[in-house]
Parts: C-alpha cells; sequence; structure tokens
C-alpha cells in the first residue's frame, strides 16, 4: 500500500508542476505544430510518400509526419523530465525524495512513471490539435496508439533518467541537445520513410534502423491505424529496459551520487 | 537501550581526498546532540551517509538497531531529515510539500491530513498554508523543512546546519523549537553546526568533527572544562592545531 501512495504521490507533484509550468505545455505543442503546418506544408509538394504499411493509400505528408511529432513530443518531454532531475538534483530537492525509506530503484521507477504521464497527456494534445489542423488517423487509433504511447514514454523517459544520471552539472545539458535529441530525431524515420533515406545515402539509413527512436516512431504510426509492429515493440520495450537498469545503476547509493558528489 | 544512532569506523573518501576517517560515536535516544566542526570537517558527508545518498563503503552506520546497510527501509523510516541545503519545492505550496513528504513515505491520507495539520501547528505555519514555498521568508522555508521532517513520526532528526542565512531571532527560536521537541516528544537530535552560540553547554551532548576525525565526544559540559572552559576556547584549540598541521 505504502508504495502504491508513493507513486501516487510523485506523479502527482509531477502533474502539479506541469500544470503551473504553462509555458512547458505551450512549449511541447508550439514545437511539433511548427512542424506540421510550416514544414509539412514547404514539403507536401516536394515530397512524395509511397504507398507503403500501414498507409493504404497516398498519404500527404502532413499524415506522414504525424507519429514522428508525436514521438517528438515524447522525446522533448523526455528531455524536459530529465533537465529537471538533474535541475532537482543541483538544488538540493531531489534530496527530499531519495531519503524515502523506499527502495532507490521504485523511486526512479517512479519518477519514470511521473514521466510517462505527462508525456501521454502532451501527446494526447497534440494529436487533438493535428486533428484540427486535418492531419487525423482513423478514430479507433486514438485509442489504439495508447499501449505505444506508453512504451515510446517509457523508453525515452528512462533515456532522460540515465543521461540525468550521467550529467555532473546543469550547464553540460546543452550538449544533449546536440549530441542526443537532434541525432535520435533526424536519424529516425519521423521525417521521412526508411527508403527515402537510403536514396541518399545507404549509411544514413542504416543510421537510422539502429535508432531506437525510429521503432518508437514505428510503433506508434502502426498503432495509430489499428496495427501492432511486433519488430518495433521488441526494439522499444528491450532499449527502454537497458536504459532503465542503467538509469537505476546510475541512481544507485553506491554508484551515481558519490560520484557525482565528488565533482 | 539500543542508541538512536551508531556509526562505527566510518570511513569515506572522494576519490583520493578522505573526508572522514574511522568515525565512531553514539547517540543515545531523546538526546540532543550537537555535530561541532568547522566548515569541511566533514559533516555534510557525514549526513549523507547517514541519509544513504551514498552508501557507506567502510564501516557501519545503525539506526535504532537497523543496520542501514542491510535494512536501509527499516532504518530510514525512524529519520527525520532537514538538509543544508534547501530541498523545499518552491512552486508547490506548504500543504502540497508536505502531502509530498507523506506521500514519499507512504503514508494514507487519514493519517496524514492530523499530522500535517499538527506540524502546521507546531511550527506556527497554518496561516501560510496555501502560500507557495517561494513566497516564503528563509525562516518559514526552515520551518516547513523542519515539519516536513516530522510528518512520518521519526525518533530521530538530523539538521545539517540548519540556520544557515537565517537571523538571530529567528536561529534562536528554531533552536528553542528543536530543544523543546526533544523534551516533549522524547525525540533524538543530531543538529551539525560550526556556530557555537548554538550549543547549550549545560545541556546538550557534544560530537566534535575535525578534518574528518572524531576529535571529542561526551557531555558538552565536559568536553569544554577539558578545553579550556568555553567552545570559544575549544574552537580556537580547533584552529591553532589546523594552523600548526
Amino acid at each position: 500500500m505504502s508504495w502504491l501512495i508513493c507513486l501516487k504521490g510523485i506523479v502527482w507533484r509531477e502533474m502539479l508542476r506541469f500544470l503551473h509550468q504553462r509555458s512547458r505545455l505551450f512549449g511541447a505543442l508550439v514545437r511539433p505544430l511548427m512542424w506540421l503546418v510550416v514544414f509539412a506544408t514547404g514539403f507536401r509538394a516536394a515530397l512524395g510518400v509511397a504507398i507503403a504499411p500501414p498507409y493504404d493509400t497516398y498519404i500527404p505528408y502532413g499524415v506522414y509526419i504525424m507519429p514522428g511529432l508525436v514521438g517528438m513530443v515524447q522525446l522533448f518531454n523526455a528531455m524536459q523530465s530529465s533537465l529537471s532531475m538533474v535541475y532537482d538534483r543541483e538544488m538540493g530537492s531531489m534530496r527530499a525524495l531519495l531519503v524515502s525509506p523506499l527502495p532507490r530503484w521504485y523511486l526512479i521507477v517512479c519518477k519514470l512513471a511521473a514521466g510517462i504521464v505527462v508525456s501521454i497527456l502532451q501527446s494526447y494534445a497534440f494529436l487533438a490539435v493535428a486533428w484540427t489542423f486535418g492531419d487525423d488517423a482513423p478514430p479507433l487509433g486514438y485509442l489504439t496508439v495508447l499501449p505505444a504511447l506508453l512504451a515510446n514514454g517509457m523508453m525515452l523517459g528512462a533515456l532522460g533518467l540515465l543521461l540525468s544520471s550521467l550529467i555532473r552539472q546543469l550547464e553540460n545539458f546543452a550538449g544533449v541537445m546536440n549530441f542526443v535529441v537532434f541525432p535520435l530525431f533526424f536519424l529516425s524515420t519521423a521525417l521521412y520513410p526508411i527508403w527515402k533515406i537510403q536514396e541518399g545515402s545507404d549509411i544514413l539509413a542504416n543510421v537510422c534502423q539502429l535508432n531506437p527512436f525510429t521503432y518508437g516512431v514505428e510503433l506508434i504510426r502502426f498503432a495509430l491505424y489499428g496495427q501492432f509492429d511486433g519488430l518495433s515493440a521488441l526494439v522499444v520495450a528491450v532499449a527502454g529496459t537497458v536504459f532503465l537498469v542503467a538509469a537505476v545503476m546510475g541512481y544507485s547509493p553506491s554508484r551515481g551520487l558519490a560520484k557525482l558528489k565528488a565533482t | 537501550m539500543t542508541d538512536a544512532l551508531r556509526v562505527s569506523s566510518v570511513s569515506h573518501a572522494y576519490g583520493r581526498r578522505k573526508a572522514l576517517e574511522a568515525v565512531s560515536f553514539h547517540i543515545p535516544q531523546g538526546s540532543f546532540t550537537a555535530l561541532l566542526g568547522p566548515n569541511g570537517a566533514g559533516k555534510s558527508t557525514l549526513f549523507s551517509l547517514i541519509t544513504r545518498l551514498f552508501d557507506c563503503r567502510e564501516g557501519s552506520i545503525g539506526l535504532f538497531g537497523a543496520d542501514l546497510a542491510q535494512s536501509p527501509g527499516q532504518a530510514l523510516r525512524q529519520l527525520g531529515v532537514v538538509f543544508q541545503q534547501p530541498t523545499l519545492d518552491l512552486d508547490l505550496t506548504v500543504m502540497q510539500n508536505l502531502r509530498y513528504a507523506a506521500d514519499l513515505h507512504g503514508l494514507p491520507r487519514r493519517i496524514a491530513a492530523p499530522r500535517i495539520e499538527r506540524e502546521l501547528k507546531r511550527m506556527e505555519l497554518s496561516p501560510r498554508r496555501g502560500e507557495k514555498a517561494r513566497n516564503l521568508n528563509g525562516g518559514h522555508r526552515r520551518r516547513v523543512e523542519i515539519a516536513r521532517a516530522l510528518i512520518h513520526d521519526p525518533k530521530l532528526l538530523l539538521l545539517d546546519e540548519p540556520t544557515v542565512g537565517l537571523d538571530v531571532p529567528t536561529r534562536k527560536s528554531l533552536i528553542a523549537q528543536i530543544h523543546e521537541l526533544c523534551r516533549q516528544d522524547g525525540l533524538a537530535v543530531l543538529w551539525a553546526t560550526h556556530l557555537v552560540d548554538e550549543i547549550d553547554p549545560d545541556h546538550d551532548r557534544l560530537v566534535v568533527l575535525h578534518k574528518g576525525r572524531i576529535w571529542a565526544e561526551g557531555e558538552a559540559a565536559g568536553i569544554l572544562a577539558a578545553n579550556g572552559g568555553s567552545l570559544n576556547d575549544l574552537f580556537s584549540k580547533l584552529a591553532e592545531e589546523e594552523a600548526a598541521a
């Protein structure tokens, strides 16, 4: 029972912080909308998207990039959570969490769960706004996409936690944008299908196929059309588990903080 | 009677720099113990080890008989902590901060609600329950942190230089309040400080930490008598030793 109360408390606090930081929600929506409205409109004519699963007909470019932009919402939310973990650690407020009598690994899982809840809410907010712009999915897809959002949110949230356990100072976080977020996003199928990238470079296409974010995006894409992509689900689950185990180790009392304190 | 806290042969190093070396002391239940030491003596490191922010690799720490390494949950349940660095969530209200602390200790709402009320009253924070922590002054923030540390009814309260940055009247009132807690509720207190005027030589116990080692431990009166008679003399002696080293 006490474990559930702790989970509820951490999720509740994350929700409160999210609601207090209205600019965070605004930013989370504006960023992908800029891509959807400006970028997709510009590229609509230039970029043809052939019929490929899960689509059974030609689709506008805006429809193609929508799952990628949902992934982008989750990716940025994960990095925002990671940033706030680093900030909390520097400011000291994370200590209040870490002296809880519950196991450290469980507290990290609770933080992850809280981040996933916020990430799913943001994703649905974006899907709702995209729908008003005419970039929609089948009605049932909004329900079937939920497990995919959960899995992708878990993978990216765990990656964010792992990064926060490795980053020693808040100032170093800017590097995460250049070396983690941009490569993850641009070297994936979020903006172009693999075959399109392959036309330009085989090497880049191979890199995209090694990027776990590609599989997160594909999982969302298929789920939005009521289909299940087994390979993507497997990669997302394995990558998420690896990131989470590494993050838990990073925050273990025997490793992470002592190392961070030493700097 | 089992000690509230027993620290045995604890050493800790940051890389090659030794912060604590073979530190051993104990705190009896219901006592007020001041952990005295100049800046850099190792007080905060010791606190981090006792609160298990990081693991104790050499030596052992026990709280009310529970070994911190083997039964961390059982040990930490007995412990309330006020860190030197402020740890409140500034975007949350006083009430929300306290509720969050209760949740982290797994307290159901029916138990947490009256305890939150009790602590708000004890710390004279009831009128400020709806204010965001960001809008409170330093003294009130400290009171919220103490209230938060008491929500789960700990038997040992650790305070790491809790009066840093506070004005003299607020400091005095805070010290009096903690002594009161000790007397009335039988709470054991470990109060880390480098300010000698925060110690009551007639009633407090003293653990003096210097350069990562225990320099003296026992009743404050006895330690003072053996070291020149006043806390200022004791501190001067420590400074002389440091200069000579």
